[in-house]
Protein backbone atom coordinates (compact mmCIF):
# COMPACT_ATOMS: atom_id res chain seq x y z
CA UNK A 1 0.00 0.00 0.00
CA UNK A 2 1.53 3.58 -0.90
CA UNK A 3 1.11 6.18 1.59
CA UNK A 4 1.29 10.21 1.14
CA UNK A 5 1.66 12.23 4.41
CA UNK A 6 1.10 15.74 5.21
CA UNK A 7 4.69 16.65 6.42
CA UNK A 8 3.35 19.51 8.77
CA UNK A 9 6.96 22.04 9.75
CA UNK A 10 6.96 25.42 11.98
CA UNK A 11 9.87 27.67 11.34
CA UNK A 12 12.71 25.36 10.78
CA UNK A 13 11.64 21.81 12.12
CA UNK A 14 8.55 19.21 11.42
CA UNK A 15 5.40 19.10 14.07
CA UNK A 16 6.39 15.85 15.99
CA UNK A 17 2.75 15.02 15.01
CA UNK A 18 3.33 14.81 11.76
CA UNK A 19 6.69 12.50 12.22
CA UNK A 20 4.73 10.22 14.21
CA UNK A 21 2.55 9.62 11.47
CA UNK A 22 5.10 9.44 9.06
CA UNK A 23 7.02 6.63 10.86
CA UNK A 24 3.80 4.77 11.46
CA UNK A 25 3.48 4.99 7.54
CA UNK A 26 6.84 3.87 6.87
CA UNK A 27 6.06 0.52 9.07
CA UNK A 28 3.18 -0.49 7.00
CA UNK A 29 4.55 -0.01 3.69
CA UNK A 30 5.94 2.92 0.68
CA UNK A 31 5.42 6.22 1.92
CA UNK A 32 6.46 9.54 0.32
CA UNK A 33 5.72 13.02 1.74
CA UNK A 34 4.68 16.29 1.01
CA UNK A 35 5.81 19.38 2.43
CA UNK A 36 4.36 22.87 1.67
CA UNK A 37 6.21 26.47 1.90
CA UNK A 38 9.66 25.35 2.98
CA UNK A 39 13.05 24.26 1.25
CA UNK A 40 14.39 21.25 -0.08
CA UNK A 41 17.08 20.97 2.33
CA UNK A 42 14.39 20.96 4.98
CA UNK A 43 12.23 18.14 3.04
CA UNK A 44 15.24 16.00 2.69
CA UNK A 45 15.13 15.61 6.35
CA UNK A 46 12.35 13.36 6.32
CA UNK A 47 13.93 10.43 4.97
CA UNK A 48 15.15 9.27 8.11
CA UNK A 49 11.70 8.92 9.42
CA UNK A 50 11.07 7.10 6.40
CA UNK A 51 9.98 8.89 3.54
CA UNK A 52 11.17 7.53 0.12
CA UNK A 53 9.69 10.60 -1.94
CA UNK A 54 9.80 13.67 -0.52
CA UNK A 55 7.38 16.55 -3.02
CA UNK A 56 8.01 20.04 -2.26
CA UNK A 57 5.78 23.18 -3.39
CA UNK A 58 7.19 25.83 -2.66
CA UNK A 59 7.23 27.45 -5.92
CA UNK A 60 4.71 30.47 -5.10
CA UNK A 61 4.35 32.71 -2.15
CA UNK A 62 0.72 32.18 -1.46
CA UNK A 63 2.29 28.98 -0.49
CA UNK A 64 4.00 29.84 2.64
CA UNK A 65 1.62 31.54 4.95
CA UNK A 66 0.40 27.93 6.88
CA UNK A 67 -3.36 28.40 5.57
CA UNK A 68 -5.42 25.22 4.41
CA UNK A 69 -6.59 25.74 1.22
CA UNK A 70 -3.64 26.36 -1.21
CA UNK A 71 -2.05 23.02 0.59
CA UNK A 72 -5.42 21.27 -0.89
CA UNK A 73 -4.69 22.40 -4.24
CA UNK A 74 -1.11 20.45 -3.94
CA UNK A 75 -2.61 17.54 -1.98
CA UNK A 76 -4.86 17.11 -4.79
CA UNK A 77 -2.74 16.80 -7.46
CA UNK A 78 -0.57 14.67 -5.61
CA UNK A 79 -3.36 12.16 -3.54
CA UNK A 80 -4.80 10.09 -6.65
CA UNK A 81 -1.96 8.48 -7.21
CA UNK A 82 -1.89 7.60 -3.51
CA UNK A 83 -3.83 4.58 -1.53
CA UNK A 84 -4.08 6.71 1.47
CA UNK A 85 -3.40 10.08 2.79
CA UNK A 86 -2.52 10.57 6.23
CA UNK A 87 -2.10 13.88 8.86
CA UNK A 88 -1.00 14.50 12.35
CA UNK A 89 -3.83 16.42 14.02
CA UNK A 90 -3.18 20.71 13.69
CA UNK A 91 -5.58 23.50 13.41
CA UNK A 92 -3.87 24.04 10.05
CA UNK A 93 -4.08 19.81 8.88
CA UNK A 94 -7.62 19.71 9.72
CA UNK A 95 -8.67 21.88 7.58
CA UNK A 96 -6.16 20.69 5.15
CA UNK A 97 -7.70 16.66 5.37
CA UNK A 98 -11.12 18.23 5.02
CA UNK A 99 -11.08 20.40 2.14
CA UNK A 100 -9.20 17.60 0.77
CA UNK A 101 -11.83 15.23 1.27
CA UNK A 102 -14.77 17.56 -0.04
CA UNK A 103 -12.40 18.13 -3.62
CA UNK A 104 -11.62 14.18 -4.93
CA UNK A 105 -14.81 13.33 -2.51
CA UNK A 106 -12.85 10.45 -0.67
CA UNK A 107 -13.57 9.46 2.91
CA UNK A 108 -12.32 10.72 6.05
CA UNK A 109 -11.50 9.47 9.08
CA UNK A 110 -10.70 11.62 12.24
CA UNK A 111 -9.66 11.23 15.67
CA UNK A 112 -7.38 7.59 14.94
CA UNK A 113 -5.27 6.67 17.63
CA UNK A 114 -4.30 3.75 15.11
CA UNK A 115 -3.93 2.61 11.65
CA UNK A 116 -4.10 -1.01 11.03
CA UNK A 117 -3.19 -3.46 7.48
CA UNK A 118 -5.95 -6.65 7.69
CA UNK A 119 -5.74 -9.21 5.40
CA UNK A 120 -8.98 -9.19 3.17
CA UNK A 121 -11.17 -11.42 1.49
CA UNK A 122 -9.86 -11.33 -2.06
CA UNK A 123 -6.70 -11.63 -0.80
CA UNK A 124 -5.53 -7.76 -0.71
CA UNK A 125 -5.02 -5.63 2.20
CA UNK A 126 -7.77 -3.97 4.06
CA UNK A 127 -6.97 -0.73 5.57
CA UNK A 128 -8.63 -0.18 9.28
CA UNK A 129 -8.81 3.29 11.26
CA UNK A 130 -9.35 2.98 15.79
CA UNK A 131 -11.28 5.81 16.61
CA UNK A 132 -12.14 6.59 20.26
CA UNK A 133 -15.74 7.62 20.62
CA UNK A 134 -18.28 8.78 22.93
CA UNK A 135 -15.72 10.36 25.78
CA UNK A 136 -13.27 6.93 25.13
CA UNK A 137 -15.68 4.63 26.16
CA UNK A 138 -15.78 2.87 22.74
CA UNK A 139 -13.09 2.17 20.34
CA UNK A 140 -14.64 1.95 16.89
CA UNK A 141 -12.99 -0.15 13.37
CA UNK A 142 -13.50 2.32 10.37
CA UNK A 143 -12.66 1.89 7.21
CA UNK A 144 -13.22 3.37 3.35
CA UNK A 145 -15.19 2.66 0.72
CA UNK A 146 -13.04 4.19 -2.27
CA UNK A 147 -9.60 5.39 -2.64
CA UNK A 148 -7.81 7.53 -1.61
CA UNK A 149 -8.35 6.88 1.90
CA UNK A 150 -7.73 10.35 4.36
CA UNK A 151 -6.52 9.90 7.76
CA UNK A 152 -6.20 12.34 10.56
CA UNK A 153 -4.57 10.84 13.79
CA UNK A 154 -4.97 12.12 17.06
CA UNK A 155 -2.11 14.16 18.78
CA UNK A 156 0.61 11.65 20.23
CA UNK A 157 -1.33 8.71 18.35
CA UNK A 158 2.47 7.65 17.06
CA UNK A 159 6.47 8.33 18.28
CA UNK A 160 8.62 9.51 15.55
CA UNK A 161 11.16 6.67 14.52
CA UNK A 162 14.47 6.87 12.73
CA UNK A 163 15.26 4.69 10.21
CA UNK A 164 17.92 6.54 8.85
CA UNK A 165 17.10 6.17 5.24
CA UNK A 166 17.33 8.85 3.01
CA UNK A 167 14.68 10.82 0.81
CA UNK A 168 14.47 12.06 -2.89
CA UNK A 169 12.59 15.39 -3.14
CA UNK A 170 11.01 16.64 -6.02
CA UNK A 171 9.56 20.06 -6.70
CA UNK A 172 5.44 20.08 -7.58
CA UNK A 173 4.71 22.49 -9.60
CA UNK A 174 0.99 23.87 -8.41
CA UNK A 175 -1.94 25.10 -10.15
CA UNK A 176 -3.84 27.32 -7.26
CA UNK A 177 -7.36 28.26 -7.36
CA UNK A 178 -8.57 31.37 -7.62
CA UNK A 179 -10.49 31.04 -3.98
CA UNK A 180 -8.12 29.22 -2.18
CA UNK A 181 -5.75 32.27 -2.29
CA UNK A 182 -7.95 34.96 -1.03
CA UNK A 183 -6.64 34.82 2.52
CA UNK A 184 -4.31 36.56 3.45
CA UNK A 185 -1.87 36.40 6.62
CA UNK A 186 -1.63 40.29 7.98
CA UNK A 187 0.38 39.22 11.26
CA UNK A 188 1.89 35.97 12.66
CA UNK A 189 2.62 36.51 16.92
CA UNK A 190 4.84 33.69 17.64
CA UNK A 191 4.91 33.60 21.32
CA UNK A 192 8.17 31.09 22.52
CA UNK A 193 8.60 30.42 25.76
CA UNK A 194 12.19 31.02 27.56
CA UNK A 195 13.84 27.96 28.92
CA UNK A 196 12.43 24.65 29.06
CA UNK A 197 9.78 23.75 26.97
CA UNK A 198 6.52 22.35 28.36
CA UNK A 199 6.57 19.78 25.57
CA UNK A 200 9.88 18.12 26.68
CA UNK A 201 9.11 18.21 30.63
CA UNK A 202 8.63 14.81 32.69
CA UNK A 203 6.53 16.32 35.02
CA UNK A 204 3.69 18.97 34.53
CA UNK A 205 1.61 20.76 36.90
CA UNK A 206 -0.79 22.81 34.75
CA UNK A 207 -3.57 25.11 36.98
CA UNK A 208 -6.92 26.42 35.68
CA UNK A 209 -9.83 28.72 36.41
CA UNK A 210 -10.59 26.98 39.27
CA UNK A 211 -6.96 28.50 41.31
CA UNK A 212 -9.07 31.40 41.75
CA UNK A 213 -6.97 34.24 40.61
CA UNK A 214 -3.41 34.41 38.77
CA UNK A 215 -1.95 34.80 41.95
CA UNK A 216 -2.32 31.57 42.61
CA UNK A 217 -0.53 30.13 39.76
CA UNK A 218 1.85 30.00 42.58
CA UNK A 219 0.93 27.10 43.66
CA UNK A 220 1.78 25.41 40.92
CA UNK A 221 4.59 26.94 40.73
CA UNK A 222 5.60 25.97 43.80
CA UNK A 223 4.40 22.62 43.07
CA UNK A 224 6.16 21.89 39.93
CA UNK A 225 9.81 23.14 41.06
CA UNK A 226 8.95 20.70 43.83
CA UNK A 227 8.42 18.15 41.28
CA UNK A 228 10.89 19.01 39.30
CA UNK A 229 8.47 19.80 36.54
CA UNK A 230 7.27 22.62 34.48
CA UNK A 231 3.81 24.74 35.05
CA UNK A 232 0.99 24.28 32.50
CA UNK A 233 -2.32 26.27 31.81
CA UNK A 234 -5.73 26.18 29.73
CA UNK A 235 -6.42 28.38 27.58
CA UNK A 236 -9.52 29.68 29.90
CA UNK A 237 -6.97 31.30 32.25
CA UNK A 238 -4.55 31.95 28.87
CA UNK A 239 -7.47 34.05 27.62
CA UNK A 240 -8.13 35.86 30.62
CA UNK A 241 -4.53 36.63 31.26
CA UNK A 242 -3.04 34.68 34.55
CA UNK A 243 -0.76 32.94 32.53
CA UNK A 244 1.29 33.20 29.10
CA UNK A 245 0.21 31.72 26.16
CA UNK A 246 3.68 29.84 25.80
CA UNK A 247 2.35 27.72 28.63
CA UNK A 248 -1.09 26.44 27.10
CA UNK A 249 -1.90 22.72 26.62
CA UNK A 250 -4.80 22.12 24.67
CA UNK A 251 -6.05 21.84 21.06
CA UNK A 252 -4.72 25.56 20.08
CA UNK A 253 -1.58 25.19 22.28
CA UNK A 254 1.07 22.16 23.52
CA UNK A 255 0.40 18.83 22.87
CA UNK A 256 2.35 17.06 26.05
CA UNK A 257 2.88 13.69 27.10
CA UNK A 258 4.81 13.69 30.61
CA UNK A 259 5.16 10.89 32.67
CA UNK A 260 3.23 13.08 35.66
CA UNK A 261 0.49 15.29 34.83
CA UNK A 262 -1.00 17.05 37.49
CA UNK A 263 -4.11 19.10 37.19
CA UNK A 264 -4.94 21.36 39.63
CA UNK A 265 -8.26 23.15 39.66
CA UNK A 266 -8.99 22.29 35.40
CA UNK A 267 -12.00 20.49 34.27
CA UNK A 268 -10.81 18.99 31.79
CA UNK A 269 -13.10 20.38 28.48
CA UNK A 270 -12.36 18.72 25.19
CA UNK A 271 -9.92 21.75 24.37
CA UNK A 272 -7.38 20.91 27.37
CA UNK A 273 -8.20 17.08 27.19
CA UNK A 274 -6.81 16.55 23.66
CA UNK A 275 -3.55 17.93 24.83
CA UNK A 276 -2.72 15.83 27.01
CA UNK A 277 -4.80 12.64 27.29
CA UNK A 278 -1.96 11.03 26.06
CA UNK A 279 0.13 11.95 29.32
CA UNK A 280 1.94 8.57 31.50
CA UNK A 281 -0.03 9.13 34.82
CA UNK A 282 -2.75 12.01 35.11
CA UNK A 283 -3.75 13.22 39.14
CA UNK A 284 -6.35 15.53 39.13
CA UNK A 285 -7.60 18.05 41.89
CA UNK A 286 -11.10 20.01 41.76
CA UNK A 287 -13.56 20.99 43.96
CA UNK A 288 -16.04 19.84 41.82
CA UNK A 289 -17.20 16.02 41.84
CA UNK A 290 -18.64 16.18 38.59
CA UNK A 291 -15.57 17.50 36.63
CA UNK A 292 -15.08 15.81 33.27
CA UNK A 293 -11.54 15.36 34.02
CA UNK A 294 -11.70 12.69 36.65
CA UNK A 295 -13.08 10.31 33.55
CA UNK A 296 -9.79 9.89 32.48
CA UNK A 297 -7.63 10.60 35.29
CA UNK A 298 -5.67 8.06 37.31
CA UNK A 299 -6.06 9.80 40.92
CA UNK A 300 -9.12 11.74 41.28
CA UNK A 301 -9.34 14.23 44.02
CA UNK A 302 -12.54 16.07 44.78
CA UNK A 303 -11.16 18.74 46.95
CA UNK A 304 -9.93 22.18 47.35
CA UNK A 305 -6.78 23.25 45.27
CA UNK A 306 -5.82 25.96 47.89
CA UNK A 307 -5.93 23.90 51.00
CA UNK A 308 -4.71 20.60 49.19
CA UNK A 309 -1.55 21.56 47.01
CA UNK A 310 0.44 23.77 49.65
CA UNK A 311 0.52 20.53 51.51
CA UNK A 312 1.24 18.62 48.74
CA UNK A 313 4.33 20.62 47.92
CA UNK A 314 5.22 20.39 51.55
CA UNK A 315 5.71 16.44 51.90
CA UNK A 316 6.78 16.24 48.03
CA UNK A 317 10.34 18.58 49.10
CA UNK A 318 10.04 16.52 52.58
CA UNK A 319 10.18 13.59 50.50
CA UNK A 320 13.03 14.63 48.25
CA UNK A 321 14.80 15.56 51.09
CA UNK B 1 -25.83 41.14 4.55
CA UNK B 2 -26.75 37.83 5.24
CA UNK B 3 -24.71 35.31 7.85
CA UNK B 4 -25.95 31.71 7.91
CA UNK B 5 -25.18 29.72 10.76
CA UNK B 6 -24.67 26.11 10.76
CA UNK B 7 -25.98 24.20 13.85
CA UNK B 8 -26.22 20.50 15.16
CA UNK B 9 -28.80 18.95 16.93
CA UNK B 10 -26.41 16.62 19.26
CA UNK B 11 -28.13 13.85 21.86
CA UNK B 12 -28.28 15.28 25.47
CA UNK B 13 -26.75 13.05 28.52
CA UNK B 14 -25.15 9.82 28.03
CA UNK B 15 -25.04 8.61 24.07
CA UNK B 16 -25.11 5.02 22.79
CA UNK B 17 -24.21 3.63 19.68
CA UNK B 18 -26.79 0.89 17.78
CA UNK B 19 -25.09 -1.85 17.63
CA UNK B 20 -26.95 -2.69 14.16
CA UNK B 21 -26.79 0.19 12.69
CA UNK B 22 -22.90 1.08 14.14
CA UNK B 23 -25.10 4.52 14.48
CA UNK B 24 -24.89 7.16 16.84
CA UNK B 25 -28.18 6.52 18.48
CA UNK B 26 -30.30 9.70 18.38
CA UNK B 27 -33.47 8.89 19.37
CA UNK B 28 -33.41 10.40 23.13
CA UNK B 29 -33.49 14.29 23.80
CA UNK B 30 -31.23 16.40 21.81
CA UNK B 31 -30.29 19.55 22.02
CA UNK B 32 -28.16 22.44 20.53
CA UNK B 33 -24.51 21.62 19.79
CA UNK B 34 -22.99 23.71 22.89
CA UNK B 35 -20.21 25.08 20.38
CA UNK B 36 -22.53 26.21 18.09
CA UNK B 37 -23.94 28.34 20.35
CA UNK B 38 -21.03 30.76 19.96
CA UNK B 39 -21.10 31.06 16.29
CA UNK B 40 -25.13 32.17 16.33
CA UNK B 41 -24.24 34.44 19.56
CA UNK B 42 -21.27 35.71 17.08
CA UNK B 43 -23.59 36.40 13.74
CA UNK B 44 -26.12 38.26 16.22
CA UNK B 45 -23.59 40.31 17.79
CA UNK B 46 -22.43 41.13 13.70
CA UNK B 47 -26.26 41.71 13.01
CA UNK B 48 -26.95 44.04 16.52
CA UNK B 49 -29.57 46.73 14.89
CA UNK B 50 -28.69 46.38 11.64
CA UNK B 51 -30.86 44.98 8.74
CA UNK B 52 -28.40 41.70 8.91
CA UNK B 53 -30.46 38.79 8.37
CA UNK B 54 -29.01 35.76 10.65
CA UNK B 55 -30.47 32.14 9.45
CA UNK B 56 -30.15 29.01 11.09
CA UNK B 57 -29.64 26.17 9.28
CA UNK B 58 -29.14 22.12 10.08
CA UNK B 59 -29.17 18.97 9.04
CA UNK B 60 -30.65 16.28 10.81
CA UNK B 61 -34.11 14.52 12.55
CA UNK B 62 -37.44 16.65 12.46
CA UNK B 63 -36.20 16.58 16.59
CA UNK B 64 -33.40 18.88 15.12
CA UNK B 65 -36.41 21.59 14.81
CA UNK B 66 -35.81 22.20 18.47
CA UNK B 67 -32.79 23.42 18.13
CA UNK B 68 -32.81 25.67 15.42
CA UNK B 69 -36.02 27.58 17.52
CA UNK B 70 -33.54 27.48 20.07
CA UNK B 71 -31.11 30.01 17.72
CA UNK B 72 -34.57 31.67 16.76
CA UNK B 73 -35.32 32.02 20.47
CA UNK B 74 -31.81 33.75 20.44
CA UNK B 75 -32.70 35.82 17.95
CA UNK B 76 -31.57 34.55 14.60
CA UNK B 77 -34.37 35.41 12.16
CA UNK B 78 -34.93 32.35 10.02
CA UNK B 79 -34.06 28.50 10.47
CA UNK B 80 -33.65 25.80 7.67
CA UNK B 81 -34.12 22.38 8.21
CA UNK B 82 -32.69 19.95 5.57
CA UNK B 83 -34.01 16.53 7.09
CA UNK B 84 -34.71 13.45 4.79
CA UNK B 85 -34.28 9.81 5.64
CA UNK B 86 -32.25 8.83 3.01
CA UNK B 87 -29.46 11.72 4.47
CA UNK B 88 -29.21 9.34 7.59
CA UNK B 89 -25.81 8.05 8.02
CA UNK B 90 -23.96 10.57 6.32
CA UNK B 91 -20.03 10.92 6.54
CA UNK B 92 -18.43 14.27 5.80
CA UNK B 93 -18.21 13.77 2.10
CA UNK B 94 -22.31 13.42 1.96
CA UNK B 95 -22.81 16.08 4.89
CA UNK B 96 -20.90 18.90 3.77
CA UNK B 97 -22.56 17.94 -0.21
CA UNK B 98 -25.72 18.45 1.72
CA UNK B 99 -24.93 21.48 3.84
CA UNK B 100 -23.30 23.05 0.95
CA UNK B 101 -26.41 22.53 -1.50
CA UNK B 102 -28.47 23.77 1.14
CA UNK B 103 -26.50 26.86 2.01
CA UNK B 104 -26.03 27.57 -1.70
CA UNK B 105 -29.46 28.66 -1.69
CA UNK B 106 -29.23 31.11 0.82
CA UNK B 107 -26.59 32.93 -0.86
CA UNK B 108 -25.23 34.47 2.25
CA UNK B 109 -22.34 36.64 2.51
CA UNK B 110 -20.77 34.68 6.05
CA UNK B 111 -21.26 31.53 6.83
CA UNK B 112 -20.49 30.54 10.39
CA UNK B 113 -20.08 27.21 12.43
CA UNK B 114 -19.25 26.35 15.98
CA UNK B 115 -15.77 25.01 17.08
CA UNK B 116 -16.92 21.36 16.86
CA UNK B 117 -19.78 18.85 17.26
CA UNK B 118 -19.70 17.53 20.97
CA UNK B 119 -21.31 13.96 19.59
CA UNK B 120 -19.04 12.93 16.72
CA UNK B 121 -15.87 15.34 18.69
CA UNK B 122 -15.33 16.36 14.65
CA UNK B 123 -14.08 19.50 13.74
CA UNK B 124 -13.91 19.33 9.75
CA UNK B 125 -17.01 19.94 8.46
CA UNK B 126 -15.95 23.82 7.80
CA UNK B 127 -13.01 23.30 5.17
CA UNK B 128 -15.37 20.80 3.48
CA UNK B 129 -18.59 23.25 3.20
CA UNK B 130 -15.98 26.20 2.32
CA UNK B 131 -14.61 23.47 -0.65
CA UNK B 132 -17.44 23.00 -1.96
CA UNK B 133 -18.68 26.26 -1.80
CA UNK B 134 -15.50 27.82 -3.15
CA UNK B 135 -14.77 30.15 -0.70
CA UNK B 136 -12.15 31.06 1.32
CA UNK B 137 -12.31 29.51 4.92
CA UNK B 138 -10.79 30.18 8.47
CA UNK B 139 -11.08 28.00 11.80
CA UNK B 140 -10.23 28.11 15.48
CA UNK B 141 -11.72 31.92 15.11
CA UNK B 142 -11.63 33.84 18.91
CA UNK B 143 -12.38 37.44 17.28
CA UNK B 144 -14.23 38.84 14.08
CA UNK B 145 -15.34 41.84 12.85
CA UNK B 146 -16.51 42.64 8.96
CA UNK B 147 -15.09 45.73 7.90
CA UNK B 148 -16.91 46.63 3.89
CA UNK B 149 -16.38 43.76 1.89
CA UNK B 150 -14.31 41.34 4.11
CA UNK B 151 -14.00 39.64 7.32
CA UNK B 152 -10.69 40.31 9.64
CA UNK B 153 -9.95 37.61 12.31
CA UNK B 154 -8.08 37.19 15.18
CA UNK B 155 -7.46 33.00 15.61
CA UNK B 156 -4.96 30.94 17.91
CA UNK B 157 -3.35 27.80 16.56
CA UNK B 158 -0.64 26.03 18.47
CA UNK B 159 2.09 28.33 17.45
CA UNK B 160 0.18 31.07 18.48
CA UNK B 161 -1.85 34.14 17.21
CA UNK B 162 -2.72 34.92 13.74
CA UNK B 163 -4.51 38.01 12.09
CA UNK B 164 -5.85 36.91 8.64
CA UNK B 165 -8.17 38.82 6.23
CA UNK B 166 -10.57 37.38 3.87
CA UNK B 167 -13.37 38.68 1.88
CA UNK B 168 -16.84 38.05 1.94
CA UNK B 169 -18.16 35.24 0.64
CA UNK B 170 -16.25 33.57 2.95
CA UNK B 171 -16.77 30.86 5.82
CA UNK B 172 -15.34 31.19 9.52
CA UNK B 173 -15.63 28.74 12.03
CA UNK B 174 -15.36 30.38 16.06
CA UNK B 175 -13.58 28.93 19.03
CA UNK B 176 -15.98 29.04 22.25
CA UNK B 177 -13.23 31.38 23.33
CA UNK B 178 -15.01 34.28 21.07
CA UNK B 179 -17.72 34.84 23.42
CA UNK B 180 -20.43 34.27 25.80
CA UNK B 181 -23.88 32.90 24.04
CA UNK B 182 -26.93 34.94 25.80
CA UNK B 183 -29.61 32.77 27.09
CA UNK B 184 -33.09 32.94 25.51
CA UNK B 185 -35.42 35.58 27.34
CA UNK B 186 -39.18 34.49 27.72
CA UNK B 187 -39.99 36.72 24.98
CA UNK B 188 -37.37 35.40 22.57
CA UNK B 189 -38.88 32.19 22.99
CA UNK B 190 -42.33 32.89 22.20
CA UNK B 191 -41.35 34.99 19.24
CA UNK B 192 -39.32 32.16 17.96
CA UNK B 193 -42.64 30.04 17.33
CA UNK B 194 -44.28 32.70 14.86
CA UNK B 195 -40.75 33.04 12.95
CA UNK B 196 -39.89 30.91 9.26
CA UNK B 197 -38.81 27.45 9.70
CA UNK B 198 -38.80 25.73 6.56
CA UNK B 199 -38.00 22.45 6.24
CA UNK B 200 -36.70 21.13 2.97
CA UNK B 201 -35.97 17.19 1.76
CA UNK B 202 -33.01 16.37 -0.08
CA UNK B 203 -35.20 17.14 -3.51
CA UNK B 204 -35.72 20.18 -2.67
CA UNK B 205 -32.16 21.48 -2.43
CA UNK B 206 -30.96 19.64 -5.49
CA UNK B 207 -29.27 16.22 -4.03
CA UNK B 208 -29.98 12.41 -5.38
CA UNK B 209 -30.41 10.19 -2.54
CA UNK B 210 -27.48 8.07 -3.95
CA UNK B 211 -25.23 11.11 -3.21
CA UNK B 212 -26.91 11.06 0.44
CA UNK B 213 -26.44 9.00 3.56
CA UNK B 214 -24.57 5.79 3.48
CA UNK B 215 -24.49 5.40 -0.34
CA UNK B 216 -23.41 8.82 -0.85
CA UNK B 217 -20.40 8.94 2.23
CA UNK B 218 -17.17 7.40 1.75
CA UNK B 219 -16.03 5.66 5.28
CA UNK B 220 -17.86 2.98 7.05
CA UNK B 221 -17.99 1.40 10.63
CA UNK B 222 -16.73 -1.66 10.62
CA UNK B 223 -16.96 -2.86 14.16
CA UNK B 224 -17.30 -1.57 17.66
CA UNK B 225 -14.84 -2.69 20.42
CA UNK B 226 -13.68 -1.54 23.97
CA UNK B 227 -11.06 0.76 24.69
CA UNK B 228 -7.78 -0.45 26.39
CA UNK B 229 -7.81 -0.46 29.99
CA UNK B 230 -6.29 2.50 31.97
CA UNK B 231 -5.65 0.48 35.07
CA UNK B 232 -7.65 0.92 37.83
CA UNK B 233 -8.37 5.03 38.25
CA UNK B 234 -9.06 5.96 42.01
CA UNK B 235 -11.31 8.87 43.26
CA UNK B 236 -10.66 10.10 46.54
CA UNK B 237 -12.74 13.12 48.55
CA UNK B 238 -12.14 15.48 51.18
CA UNK B 239 -9.44 17.83 51.87
CA UNK B 240 -7.67 16.58 55.18
CA UNK B 241 -5.86 13.02 54.48
CA UNK B 242 -5.78 14.01 50.40
CA UNK B 243 -2.16 15.65 50.46
CA UNK B 244 -0.89 12.18 51.76
CA UNK B 245 -2.97 10.15 49.57
CA UNK B 246 -1.14 11.63 46.51
CA UNK B 247 2.13 11.81 47.99
CA UNK B 248 1.55 7.80 48.52
CA UNK B 249 -0.30 7.42 45.04
CA UNK B 250 3.02 8.65 43.27
CA UNK B 251 5.65 7.07 45.46
CA UNK B 252 3.64 3.63 44.41
CA UNK B 253 4.30 4.65 40.70
CA UNK B 254 7.12 5.26 41.18
CA UNK B 255 6.87 9.14 40.57
CA UNK B 256 8.44 10.61 43.54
Amino acid sequence: MRFLVFAEHHEDGFVKNSLGVLSKAAALGDVDAVVVGAGADLAARLGKHGAKNVHVASGDDSLTPPLPQPRVDVLAQLAPEYDAVLFGQSVLAADVAAGLAARLDAGLNWDLVDLELRPAQDGAAELVGKRPALQDSVYVDVGWTSSPRIALFRSGSFDPQESGGEAETREVEVELRDFSTRTTMVEQAHAEAEGKSIEDADVIVAGGRGLGSPDNFTLAEELAKALGGAVGATRAVVDAGWYPYSAQIGQTGKTVSPKLYVALGISGAIQHKVGMQSSGTIVAINKDANAPIFEFSDLGVVGDVHEIVPKLTELVRARKG
Amino acid sequence: MRIAVCVKHVPEGPSRIDAQTLRLDRSGEGALNHFDANAVEEALRLKGDSDTEVVAVSLGPQQALDSLRKALAMGADRAVLVSDDAAAGSDLVATSRLLAAALEREEADLVLFGQQASDADGAVLWAAVAERLGRPVVSQVMELSVDGGSVRVKRQTEFGYDTLEAPLPAVVAVSDAINEPRYPSLKGIMGAKKKPQDVLSLADVGIEAGQAGEAGSRTTVLALGDPPARGDARKIEGDADAAQAIVDFLAEKRLL
